[in-house]
């Protein structure tokens, strides 16, 4: 569908919890759907790590369509008939919002010279934005995976500031599991010469280490059932065994086009800094090291979503804030749907989330 | 909408503005009865992913849980009410989910299919077969009922568990009984818990 594309500088500097502030910061963002005249019925959508503010709208440089598109328009569950929905670029990403690769006060790219940020510092910029757009207070924040957090940040940073929190296929805290696979992911793209410590723009970029990257956090976003369904070990274009190591099996060659398609569209030095912000989310430490503290003020109604075969942000992660969000005596709903899919559940077509997701935000 | 004759006397007996949690709420009718008539903060706990969702779209807190694991993570009398409505007799360990619901709650109703009914009795003794009546109308193979009760049994349990009878209907379909005879002519029963 049609979004209105825009983007801003903030006008004041951005503190950012790692100290330090940031200047200038632009805010890439869509929307869709009209704002009302109370300015009541905002909803922000917050993206995953490699998603953008393309939510409804065709991706510029894929062609696909916006990566939640079933999700958003008229009619749908954020049904653009009744809600203004936004959707804005994190910083430290690579699609029009302030990060590794935007120019510095020298007109060279930041590159490592970008500071480390946290998901409070991305959640800071969108309530900047929204301050800027003139929404007090939100009709929801809804997000899934890394837009969980950030949904969540805000709810617990900035209580006033959302009626409804949305969080789906998400956690209050990456576990040890989560931080090595993105280690994983920082040390292929760190290992390949081109990487020369960030300074790669204008060369040749570190392609080879980020599609490895993509491809070690794909595996992370299906389920072991859908793999299997998916491929098998199904041979690729061929009858038999190669005795080589070109891609054989039908998962190696998906999995090289995921690893060599995403590097067309994502900048390595934004894989390295947003990976980091999510290892360094931990909700509860943010609040003395009680999750139920972080959500003391909070008054909104919250949702929290798992899906069951999620291993990355399994449902006990969810079950745990769930707990959190009753004993701070917040009024929050939970739900374990049933798909296939693993993690990337959420973004494919999940017809029960759909009435979960319109009943919540109605 | 009419609410299932156990849960109308409880939407009675829960006065304005007071928190409750309806352990196994089903479609969410005592929560919507509740939230809608008396300003209740009113919570839900449902096992069914299907029901949980429709709760949902119907705008109310309902968390995904079974009762037997998921009580133990809310702190104690955190509710003024905790309501078990027809859920006993599904549960693994009546006597734990008892506790556990007492302990969350000031107050509980607790309401069950009495085993002991006439009909119940008629059916296993002239038949010799596990009874399936209006009352418990699944076969023994496939009943979510995995502990039968009687009200005999449950006002021992309670009396066991130092749990106070507060107040006691019975029913026969829609009809509410007198207290004489309950253990034979009621086909369901509710109680009010105290601690």
């Amino acid at each position: 569908m049609s979004a209105a594309h825009r983007s801003i500088t903030l006008p004041s500097p951005l503190p950012l919890d790692g100290g330090g502030s940031l200047a200038s910061v632009e805010i890439a963002y869509e929307t869709y759907g009209e704002l009302a005249s109370d300015r009541a019925n905002a909803i922000l959508v917050c993206h995953a790590l490699t998603g953008d503010q393309h939510l409804a709208s065709a991706h510029p440089v894929t062609g696909k369509p916006g990566w939640w598109a079933r999700m958003v328009g008229p009619g749908k569950p954020l049904d653009t008939d009744r809600f203004h929905v936004i959707c804005a670029n994190v910083i430290g990403s690579c699609m029009g919002s302030t990060g590794p690769a935007s120019f510095g006060a020298d007109g060279a790219p930041l590159a490592m010279r970008f500071p480390v940020i946290t998901i409070r510092d991305m959640v800071r910029a969108h309530v900047a934005l929204l301050d800027v757009l003139g929404i007090a207070r939100l009709h929801a924040v809804v997000g899934g995976s890394m837009g969980g957090m950030q949904a969540l940040s805000l709810a617990a940073n900035w209580p006033a500031r959302a009626a409804r929190v949305l969080a789906i296929a998400t956690t209050a805290r990456h576990s040890a599991q989560n931080i090595a696979f993105h280690e994983v992911g920082r040390q292929a793209i760190m290992a390949d010469p081109n990487w020369a410590g960030g300074d790669y723009y204008g060369g040749p970029a570190p392609d080879a280490g980020l599609a490895v990257a993509r491809m070690a956090a794909h595996i992370t976003y299906l389920s072991e059932d859908g793999l299997t369904d998916k491929f098998g070990r199904n041979l690729q274009d061929r009858d038999s065994k190669s005795f080589g190591f070109d891609a054989d099996f039908q998962v190696e060659s998906y999995l090289r086009h995921q690893g060599s398609g995403f590097t067309k569209r994502f900048d390595a030095n934004s894989y390295l800094y947003i990976t980091r912000a999510m290892d360094y989310f931990d909700l509860a430490e943010e609040h003395g090291g009680k999750l139920a503290e972080a959500f003391a003020g909070a008054s909104a109604r919250f949702c929290v979503v798992s899906f069951d075969s999620d291993w990355l942000y399994p449902t006990a992660e969810s079950r745990h804030l769930v707990h959190a969000l009753n004993a701070a005596g917040a009024p929050v709903s939970f739900v374990e749907l049933s798909a296939p899919h693993g993690h990337d559940s959420f973004l494919l077509e999940a017809p029960a989330l759909d009435r979960v997701v319109k009943g919540f935000l109605a | 909408m009419s609410l299932r004759p156990d849960l109308a006397l409880i939407a009675t007996r829960i006065a304005p503005g007071t928190r409750v949690l309806d352990v196994g709420c089903g479609d969410g009718a005592l929560l919507a009865s509740l939230c809608d008539a008396k300003g209740v903060d009113a919570r839900g706990m449902e096992i069914d992913a299907a029901l949980v969702a429709e709760c949902v779209a119907r705008g109310l807190s309902v968390v995904q849980g079974d009762a037997e694991r998921d009580l133990a993570n809310y702190p104690d009398g955190a509710f003024d009410y905790a309501v078990l409505g027809q859920t006993l007799q599904t549960a693994q360990r009546p006597d734990l989910l008892l506790g556990e619901l007492m302990r969350v709650g000031r107050t509980a109703f607790v309401s069950f299919p009495n085993f002991a009914h006439w009909r119940t009795r008629a059916a296993l003794l002239w038949s010799g077969r596990m009874p399936v009546t209006r009352a418990l109308p699944v076969s023994w193979y496939e009943t979510r009922n995995i502990h039968h009760v009687t009200v005999a049994d449950f006002e021992a349990l309670a009396r066991a568990m130092g749990i106070a009878i507060r107040h006691r209907w019975f029913f026969s379909g829609d009809k509410t009984l007198g207290g004489p005879g309950a253990n034979w002519r009621s086909e369901f029963a509710l109680f009010e818990l105290g601690r």
